[in-house]
């Protein structure tokens, strides 16, 4: 019979992605609901230092699957080497994260297993042993609670979602030869952004910007950096050609879920706030009062943009030193 | 190159979505009804691979006797054919049964590739795509903004946190779409006229050899127990003060002493 809970984690360069910590650390909860064990799966080339961090979040067993063809990833690799390996372990809860390669693994793996597959959840709860899952539909305009029929049941979390817990164990490692079977793919190029920009759906603060910005993201800029932050634009300033479409934050683009989201100059369209209402705390700034973005503010400033920030960012800049 | 496009009928983005009365689905009628916009990229790049390449472009859509307006616009666009798996046992089929309904519609249908939208924006899934090229078992790459066919085999330039990734497939492959890949054309009123008469073939689950317990709201791996509207946030509580720098302190005291996020 399936039982344990397996989370799989993400990691790139040798570096675990923040949603690593958050897929095992929520695994953590769901094995001891269900009290059975916790396994991790670590996936990549040369993972030894990363299969003994996680360790930190309480996994009873650590699987490292390592292989020089697992070092970047690529769904038919990936998707090979887990397949073989739930096969063996028979779990009956599969944890992954919603990230882009968490959302595009856990999608074809599903089909490979015939599991039914919870994507993108912002809660799981656990009740006589029934797991329901809480999920944002139509760009987060509606919550559904979801159960999954049979084993194993898949549930991809939205990054930056669940709660990061500390459990250090000396959970036993083990490095079975990954099965790679057939692999058709191959990643050629890796274009990476240089510089630190933070990712938007890792963010923990994020400043955006709207039509209100006419283009102007200077101090926007100014602010996110101040704040630690990364920059966000609504549809309107993608379509204006003012911001990549990788910062575009809505239903359209990406969903966010930072600590604090503050929304400048959008007036707060359907589309755009159904990419930012998960977000823990929300300011919005926009010069119209009666702009819609304030029905979903926890804060807000009705004021000139432009003189706003720039004395926000001072302000910010003043209390940190 | 023969490409199938994946459509699918989803409500405007603008549209308010309100939950129906039997709680698990939503109402919908006074919906605006329109091609998920991550479709609209497909269609067109497939549109664009043809028109540089030659080939057939067929749309493909599994749906309610209103997802034809979908694909009549796809044909509109410029698409050649339509498919449309118009069955009301499918109705309410989850992604697994949808990827199962559109691979049983492929089995006689010659494909080099296949472009699909990353998610509809109706359950925003992420499953389709990728669940139905492992039914065909074919490789797939997600998240495209850049496609370029080379000899037998596509290289797709994906977008992941921070960067972009070059993968390259063996043909027949399917890809999804990210926001950047094109921009969509509209569909010209010749187009449109066109449209009425190019095939538009009408498929029952019967006629692809589908038990129907394994699909529609019946056949569901993942059962909705619940919807709900997000929880409300408190009234806003607005920041005020003589000067944008008062306003300024104010707002970041605030964030500081009462929410501990600076």
């Amino acid at each position: 019979m399936a039982q344990g809970v397996i989370a799989i984690t993400e990691q790139r360069d040798g570096k675990f992605r923040k949603v690593s910590y958050e897929v095992v650390s929520e695994g953590r909860r769901i094995a001891d609901g269900l009290a059975a064990p916790l396994t991790a799966v670590v996936i990549g080339s040369g993972v030894d230092a990363l299969a003994a961090e996680i360790k930190k979040f309480g996994p009873d067993r650590i699987v490292a699957l390592d292989d020089s063809v697992l070092a970047d990833y690529r769904t038919d690799a990936y998707t090979n080497a887990l397949a073989a390996l739930i096969k063996t372990v028979d779990p009956a809860v599969i944890i992954t994260g919603a990230s882009v390669q968490g959302k595009d693994l856990s999608a074809r793996l599903a089909a490979r297993l015939g599991a039914g597959l919870a994507m993108d959840c912002t809660a799981v709860a656990l009740q006589n042993g029934v797991l329901t899952c809480t999920r944002p539909m139509f760009g987060g305009k509606i919550f559904a609670d979801v159960q999954i029929q049979g084993s194993p049941q898949m549930i991809a979390v939205r990054p930056n979602v669940m709660a990061i817990a500390e459990a250090p164990k000396e959970g036993v490692l083990e490095k079975p030869a990954p099965q790679l079977g057939e692999v058709k793919t191959v990643v050629t190029e890796k274009l990476m952004d240089t510089g630190s920009k933070i990712e938007l759906t890792e963010a923990a603060v994020i400043v955006s910007g709207g039509r209100g910005t006419g283009g102007n993201f200077k101090p926007i800029e100014e602010l996110a950096a101040a704040l630690g932050g990364a920059v966000g634009a609504s549809r309107s300033a993608v379509d204006e050609g003012w911001r990549k479409h990788g910062d575009q934050v809505g239903q359209t683009g990406k969903v966010v879920s930072p600590a604090l989201y503050i929304a400048c100059g959008i007036s707060g369209a359907i589309q755009h706030l159904a990419g930012m209402s998960t977000s823990k705390v929300i300011v919005a700034i926009n010069k119209d009062p009666e702009a819609p973005i304030f029905s979903k503010a926890d804060f807000g400033v009705a004021g000139d943009i432009f003189q706003i920030i720039p004395a926000v960012t001072e302000a910010v800049k003043k209390i940190k030193s | 190159m023969d490409i199938v496009v994946l459509v699918k009928q989803v409500p405007d983005t603008e549209s308010l979505v309100q939950i129906a009365a039997d709680g698990v689905s939503i109402k919908k009628d006074d919906i605006k009804w329109v091609m998920n916009p991550y479709d609209e990229l497909a269609v067109e790049e497939a549109l664009r691979i043809k028109e540089a390449k030659g080939g057939t472009v067929t749309v493909l859509s599994v749906g309610p006797p209103k997802a034809q307006e979908t694909i009549r616009t796809a044909l509109a666009m410029g698409a050649d054919k339509g498919i449309h798996v118009n069955d009301p046992t499918a109705e309410g089929s989850d992604s697994l049964a949808v990827a199962r309904i559109l691979a049983a519609a492929l089995k006689t249908v010659p494909f080099n590739l296949i472009i699909a939208g990353q998610r509809g924006v109706d359950e925003d899934n992420y499953q389709v795509g990728a669940a139905l090229a492992e039914f065909l078992g074919i490789p797939h790459v997600s998240l495209v903004i850049k496609a370029e066919l080379l000899d037998g085999k596509i290289r797709c330039h994906r977008v992941v946190e921070g960067g972009t990734v070059l993968v390259e497939a063996p043909l027949p492959a399917l890809f999804t779409t990210q926001r950047g890949l094109n921009d969509p054309r509209y569909a010209s009123l010749p187009g449109i006229m066109k449209a009425k008469k190019k095939p538009l073939e009408v498929k029952t689950l019967a006629d692809l050899g589908i038990e129907p317990a394994t699909v529609g709201a019946g056949g569901r791996k993942v059962v909705v127990k619940a919807l709900r509207l997000p929880p409300q946030r408190k009234a806003v509580r607005m920041v005020t003060g003589d000067t944008p720098e008062a306003v300024a302190v104010e707002l970041v005291r605030v964030l500081h002493d009462e929410t501990k996020l600076i």
